[in-house]
């Protein structure tokens, strides 16, 4: 399928804001994992919580939309000279032109977490609480469009920790079918009690920094993170070097809705789908940014998937360790990782994995990969069942 | 690739429909059309009998309300299962789960059920349908607040354009308990699914092209029918399906986000 050129990219996180700090981190091996200190949790756990969130309230103008997710959003926002890439888009095409398709697995979750907690005598929500700015997922969209002045079609995909990635996919979709000429994609999503809870509900939290693809893993650390991309159509003038999305491959195990195919059948045929889309053979791709979550279950059954599909060569890391799990926003957030990779020319190295299993047979790496890789794949699998895989790379 | 550049289309061969006082299509074929009345009574959600029975007793009401107008798009429709894209569109999981959530973690003690966070997810609905049907094929949940229905239909035509394969759209919201109800008030449980294929087929009930647009957003005639559009985004849909009910052809503007409408051409199978 034609590729799409990727003409700005993002990335915050608990590794700092923007492109430049996140590459700093990830060369330096530095995680972004602190013990848990956020709001009231009581939970023994780390998190990839990103500084200085709530120090600035919104501009009056866009208040209806407080929420730590959509204040995340501005922060991610105003990194990387996105803001002036979209307005080069707006005059380009047309602000009508320019979608908006973000993903996000909690939106406003934490206010209304907060706002439950103050409910008056007759069981009312304080007068402060705005649904369609922070509990309504489309929030995010909403937000984004109305900072960046956009008029194209829009949307929020939250389909837990595929949402961002899938959004790749659609964006691109829309470009084919001549929609739209250029889209803001990305995903955003925030710490809350639903999800730090959720999790260790389900036994899923890690009392340590999570430890992708070790022997001992024992979970996840839940992080947050702002990432977007601008996707533009490309004309015949493909230039040698442009970054791009070059495919995206979608699935669903069917199989369990809360823990993956033991063998990984649904990433295996989404990492398949992708390198179809790409038109590239397994051998073209030079990195793995894998999901990686640090449960005993997706890091069996994902290896099995990459080794089934790219064999045991191909180097490839999590780099959860350095984020955390940031759900929502972690497909974008990787594929900004990947880009990094491609840029900078290196391949981050995973974290805290001090024994490798050795039912995992991929090439994981343990210190950074100085050779910087042409074509990176991410994987983004989810609750649910689903599966995203997308494929980034400079044009040959 | 169907449609010309800004304007999409897909054949809708079948549609299932739960809301209040409508039980499924064909009853609510009849009211659209005039030649029933429209009662409003609350939407009888049925039990799935479509999971195995452990996640049968666990399921939400989000997830049988989606199940039901699923299935009956699919009934007796020549459409495999398991290769079948489908787009959920919703502006809310489900509702009564979040409510519950919320108030667990306003208590000192928040004992969060592993049960209840997982039924909170958005996608909770798709991914209980691809286990109920097999279906490996890749599924997408989107919300676009009172636009989701929109938001959604552009989705799964975008979908059988560029896959050319059969796509499913199950469109659905529910109602809050308060006091989120007072905050979004979403009148009853209101589900719509379309049976999508990319290219013209016998038995179709008709054509649907789509652009977008700026238009005044379609109203519905009858006071009754006009305030159930309103009552839920799902129900958005109501004006296109009244085209497809009356057998008629004609464009029908659907609403989707503030500056934007959806221009929807029903054209029906002669």
């Amino acid at each position: 399928m034609q590729p799409v050129a990727i003409t700005a990219i993002t990335a915050t996180s608990c590794l700092g804001a923007g492109l430049r700090a996140t590459s700093k981190a990830l060369r330096a091996q530095r995680s972004g994992l602190a013990p848990c200190n956020f709001e009231t949790v009581q939970l023994d756990t780390y998190i990839g919580q990103v500084p200085g969130i709530d120090e600035r309230s919104l501009p009056s103008e866009i208040s209806d939309y407080e929420c730590r997710n959509n204040r995340l959003a501005l922060l991610g926002l105003k990194q990387d000279g996105f803001m002036a890439a979209t307005a080069r888009a707006v005059d380009r095409y047309g602000a009508e032109r320019v979608g908006v398709f973000l993903g996000t697995s909690t939106a406003g979750m934490l206010e209304t977490e907060i706002a439950f907690r103050s409910l008056d005598a007759n069981g009312m929500l304080p007068a402060s609480f705005r649904y369609a700015g922070s509990l309504d997922f489309y929030s995010l969209a909403s937000f984004v469009r109305k900072v960046l002045s956009l008029q194209g079609p829009a949307a929020v995909v939250s389909t837990a920790c595929s949402s961002s990635a899938k959004v790749f996919g659609m964006a691109r979709r829309y470009m084919q079918l001549g929609i739209i000429d250029a889209a803001v994609v990305g995903g955003v999503d925030s710490l809350c009690l639903t999800t730090m809870y959720g999790f260790h509900s389900l036994q899923l939290t890690s009392p340590v920094q999570c430890r992708p693809f070790d022997k001992h893993r024992d979970g996840i650390s839940v992080g947050e993170a702002a990432a977007f991309a601008l996707l533009e159509v490309m004309g015949d003038s493909n230039v040698p070097g442009t970054l791009a999305l070059l495919g995206v491959g979608e699935t669903s195990d069917a199989h369990h809705i809360s823990s993956p195919h033991p063998e990984g059948a649904g990433a295996r045929s989404a990492m398949q789908a992708a390198l179809a889309d790409a038109g590239i053979p397994a051998s073209a791709v030079d990195y793995v940014n894998l999901h990686g979550t640090g449960t005993p279950s997706n890091d069996g059954a994902e290896s099995k998937a990459v080794e089934g599909v790219l064999g045991t060569e191909v180097p490839c890391s999590s780099t959860k360790g350095y984020t955390g799990h940031t759900l929502g926003a972690a497909g974008a957030l990787e594929i900004a990782i990947c880009a990094i990779a491609v840029s900078d020319g290196f391949m981050p190295s995973g974290l805290n994995c001090t024994l490798i299993d050795p039912e995992c047979r991929i090439n994981y790496l343990r210190s950074l990969g100085d050779a910087g890789p042409r074509v990176a794949l991410s994987n983004s699998l989810g609750f649910g069942g689903t599966n995203c895989s997308v494929v980034i790379g400079r044009l040959k | 690739m169907s449609g010309e550049r800004g304007r999409w289309a897909a054949e809708v061969a079948a549609i299932g429909l739960l809301g209040p006082g409508l039980s499924n299509w064909t009853q609510g074929r009849e009211v659209l059309r005039g030649s029933l009345p429209y009662h409003s009574q609350p939407t009888a959600i049925p039990t799935s009998t479509a999971l195995p029975p452990a996640e049968r007793r666990r399921a939400v009401r989000v997830v049988n309300l989606a199940m039901a107008v699923g299935f009956e798009a699919t009934a007796g429709q020549a459409a495999d299962l398991t290769d079948l894209p489908t787009v959920f569109a919703s502006s809310v999981a489900d509702t009564r789960t979040c409510d519950e959530l919320l108030r667990t973690l306003a208590t000192p003690e928040r004992s969060v059920s592993p049960t209840r966070f997982h039924n909170s997810v958005h996608n909770i609905a798709a991914g209980y349908w691809s286990i109920a049907t097999g279906d490996t094929a890749s599924y997408t949940m989107v919300c676009a607040h009172d636009g989701s229905f929109a938001a959604g239909l552009i989705e799964a035509l975008s979908l059988a354009a560029t896959t050319q394969k059969q796509v499913m759209l199950i469109t659905y919201d529910l109602d809050y308990p308060s006091p989120l109800r007072e905050q979004r008030p979403i009148a009853d449980a209101f589900a719509v699914a379309m049976l999508l294929r990319p290219k013209a087929a016998a038995g179709a009930i008709c054509q649907l092209e789509c652009a977008l647009g700026a238009q005044l957003v379609t109203k519905l005639n009858r006071p009754e029918l006009e305030s159930l559009r309103l009552s839920a985004p799902a129900a958005r849909c109501l004006p296109v399906l009244e085209l497809m009910a009356n057998g008629r052809e004609g464009s029908v503007s659907v609403e989707y986000l503030d500056s934007l409408s959806l221009a929807v051409t029903v054209k029906p199978w002669v």
